[in-house]
């Protein structure tokens, strides 16, 4: 049963050179209590697609299509609408918790408001409720930091409260955007352990946006792949892995050095440039840096289709035959 | 064994940081760089890891003088650097490059990408008639992977994996002999950043170049280098040629680094051991006594807090500072 379900959605910003499309009729669906990875690099839309979810677009942003959460409409609704879905039964991470933290409150007021707010409890409860989720996101001397700012925390510990804060209403869904890409490794392994503690003892869905591969292995029962606006790829994590189906995720995959394995020489690359979204190139978006594109790909540009029960590709080229 | 390129000898770097104080003040010193040695061979890659705030960007600027160095040496073919006049040192910078991470902030919008390869040409060779110069731009550009073409455009008409090879040129138009690279790929997404290591590599190769190449990612650094330093608040934890690190790692701090890379690979990478290490790195203005990585280390005993490990050849080309290494 599908939690959160996205139906062909676009969003677009309007800028002085005309409206660019950040996000082309993008179908997803989160299942409950599983882990989307939605992998992609700078400007292929995979935080625009939930910031449309949110409904935390910019100004210059609208969006259209359908986002279904729990089978109500987010697109669209008024304001308090989604404020009884979101810090509430869909919680967000991003990327920098230090932007996304108030400079001016202390921890235990900005978790406990969430439970004010949407639960209303009193001061008290709300201060005992962030206490017991700092301690469950493994805060040391968690007491002592309820009367802490922000600044006063280190990134590591920031995040656990962004994960914490994100937790406090119990969400069934937690849209997590780079959560650890501002992070230093050894405190990137301490935030995907607790992510993993969350989904499987709290069976919270989770989405992962990330644009790094080995993230997604650790965590992701399926995965999205983004280009230019677009899913070129959708399946099963092992599926992904083991065999890429469209040539972009074949291409990041080769591309991502490793630890596992033998080295040396050059690195594998993928050609070419990131496409600008304002003159996006006809057909697959993807054909310039492609080393399968025939002269189809540049004139027509090929549906997402499904491949087999678990998996879809948007690609015409057959991979395993070439 | 050729004579190094670079010998840098205990090379300590320590900033005041106030501390309070209002009509006198008082300072701490923040020890960013703390006994730092190594040599460099021409032609050789050296690569410098470690988390935020070990003072891997630090070691890179007291090496090109763009910070003083508290104490200790940096001698570039056998003259001392720390103890150079300024004039001098203009001499020695023809030779030594710098590539940094952020490669629009680091080039100036109002220059066009011509111009800007061509200022060290400028600031060295005045004389240099301006059809020359255009020639040798542009035939770095293409060396690089740019369009020479492209000469007159400014760096906001190019993509970030473009503007680091505008700065990639910049570094390489006065032929120098060692460039550091400090997280040169770490702003630019997975598939450029394949392109511009590569491009490292490829001019490494063509210019017999030394590079030191300074990143938090451990699997770049291991792609690029040949051998690799680790670094933990100012100190060197470990020290050794690519293959016996990456393979074999000594120190236990250079153990938990590498496990906590995750393995792009789903089954793999949920059936490894996880080592994970508590809390966050300690703050380099009051760190731990003995080894300064003891508050984290699992192996860590008494001595650890009471005697500073001494950075020791554990093995042929591995060094390592650790009271447990063997065990």
């Amino acid at each position: 049963m599908a939690i959160l379900d996205i139906r062909n959605l676009t969003v677009s910003f309007a800028t002085p050179d005309g409206a660019v499309s950040a996000v082309n009729d993008v179908s997803l669906s989160l299942q409950k209590g599983e882990c989307l990875g939605i992998v992609g690099e700078s400007g292929s839309g995979k935080s625009q697609t939930f910031m449309a979810a949110m409904g935390l677009l910019a100004t210059n942003g609208t969006a259209r299509g359908e986002i279904l959460f729990d089978g109500k409409n987010l697109i669209g609704a008024d304001e308090g609408t989604l404020n009884t879905v979101r810090g509430n039964r869909m919680g967000m991470i991003f990327q920098d918790p230090m932007t996304s933290l108030t400079p001016h409150m202390k921890i235990g007021r900005q978790l406990g408001e969430v439970m004010i707010r949407h639960r209303g409890a009193s001061i008290s409860q709300a201060r005992e409720q962030a206490l017991a989720m700092l301690k469950r996101v493994q805060v040391p001397e968690a007491e002592r930091r309820l009367d802490m700012y922000p600044h006063e925390l280190s990134g590591g510990l920031r995040q656990r409260v962004m994960i914490a804060m994100a937790l406090m209403c119990s969400p069934e869904a937690i849209i997590a955007d780079e959560p650890t890409t501002a992070l230093d490794v050894t405190v990137q392994a301490q935030i995907l352990d607790i992510l993993r503690d969350v989904k499987e003892r709290l069976n919270t869905a989770v989405v992962l946006i990330t644009h790094d591969l080995g993230v997604i292995a650790g965590l992701a029962d399926r995965v999205a792949v983004m280009y230019a606006g677009r899913i070129v790829e959708v399946g099963d994590v092992r599926g992904i892995f083991a065999d890429p189906q469209h040539p972009y995720t074949k291409g990041l995959l080769a591309c991502t050095p490793r630890l596992d394995d033998a080295c040396g020489g050059l690195m594998t690359t993928i050609s070419g440039q990131p496409p600008n979204l304002q003159r996006l190139p006809a057909g697959c978006a993807f054909h310039p840096r492609c080393g399968y594109a025939s002269e189809r790909c540049s004139a027509e540009r090929p549906a997402l289709e499904q491949t087999a029960p678990t998996r879809a590709k948007a690609c015409f080229a057959n991979l395993k035959a070439a | 064994m050729p004579e190094p390129l670079l010998k840098v000898r205990d090379l300590k770097v320590h900033y005041p940081v106030r501390t309070g104080g209002v009509v006198v003040r008082r300072f701490a010193a923040l020890k960013a760089v703390d006994g730092v040695s190594f040599d460099l061979q021409p032609g050789e890659t050296l690569g410098v890891v470690g988390e935020s705030g070990c003072g891997k960007s630090t070691l890179g600027r007291a090496v090109l003088q763009l910070v003083s160095a508290t104490a200790g040496s940096v001698s570039w073919l056998g003259c001392d650097l720390t103890k150079q006049t300024k004039r001098e040192l203009k001499d020695c910078r023809k030779d030594l490059q710098v590539v940094f991470q952020d490669p629009l902030a680091s080039l100036d919008p109002r220059m066009t990408a011509g111009d800007i390869i061509a200022e060290p040409l400028r600031n060295y060779f005045p004389a240099m008639s301006a059809v020359e110069r255009k020639a040798k731009v542009q035939d770095m550009m293409a060396k690089v992977g740019l369009l020479p073409a492209m000469i007159n455009r400014y760096p906001h008409e190019f993509s970030g994996g473009q503007c680091q090879r505008i700065g990639i040129a910049r570094a390489m138009i006065l032929n120098p002999k060692l460039v550091i690279c400090d997280e040169p790929v770490s702003a630019l997404d997975v598939s450029i950043r394949a392109q511009v290591i590569n491009l490292l590599m490829d001019l490494q190769k063509a210019f017999n170049l030394s590079l030191i190449f300074i990143s938090h990612d451990l699997a770049v650094v291991r792609h690029i280098s040949h051998r690799v330093m680790v670094l933990y608040l100012g100190k060197v934890m470990e020290l050794a040629e690519r293959d016996a690190l990456y393979q074999s790692p000594l120190h236990p701090y250079t153990q938990a680094l590498m496990a906590a890379v995750p393995i792009p690979d789903p089954d793999k990478e949920r059936a490894k051991a996880r080592v994970i290490l508590s809390d966050d790195p300690p703050s380099p203005l009051n760190p731990p006594s003995g080894c300064v990585f003891r508050t984290r280390c699992p192996k860590a005993t008494g001595v650890c807090a009471e005697k500073i490990p001494t950075l020791d050849a554990a093995r042929a080309g591995q060094e390592v500072a650790c009271h447990h290494w063997r065990g």
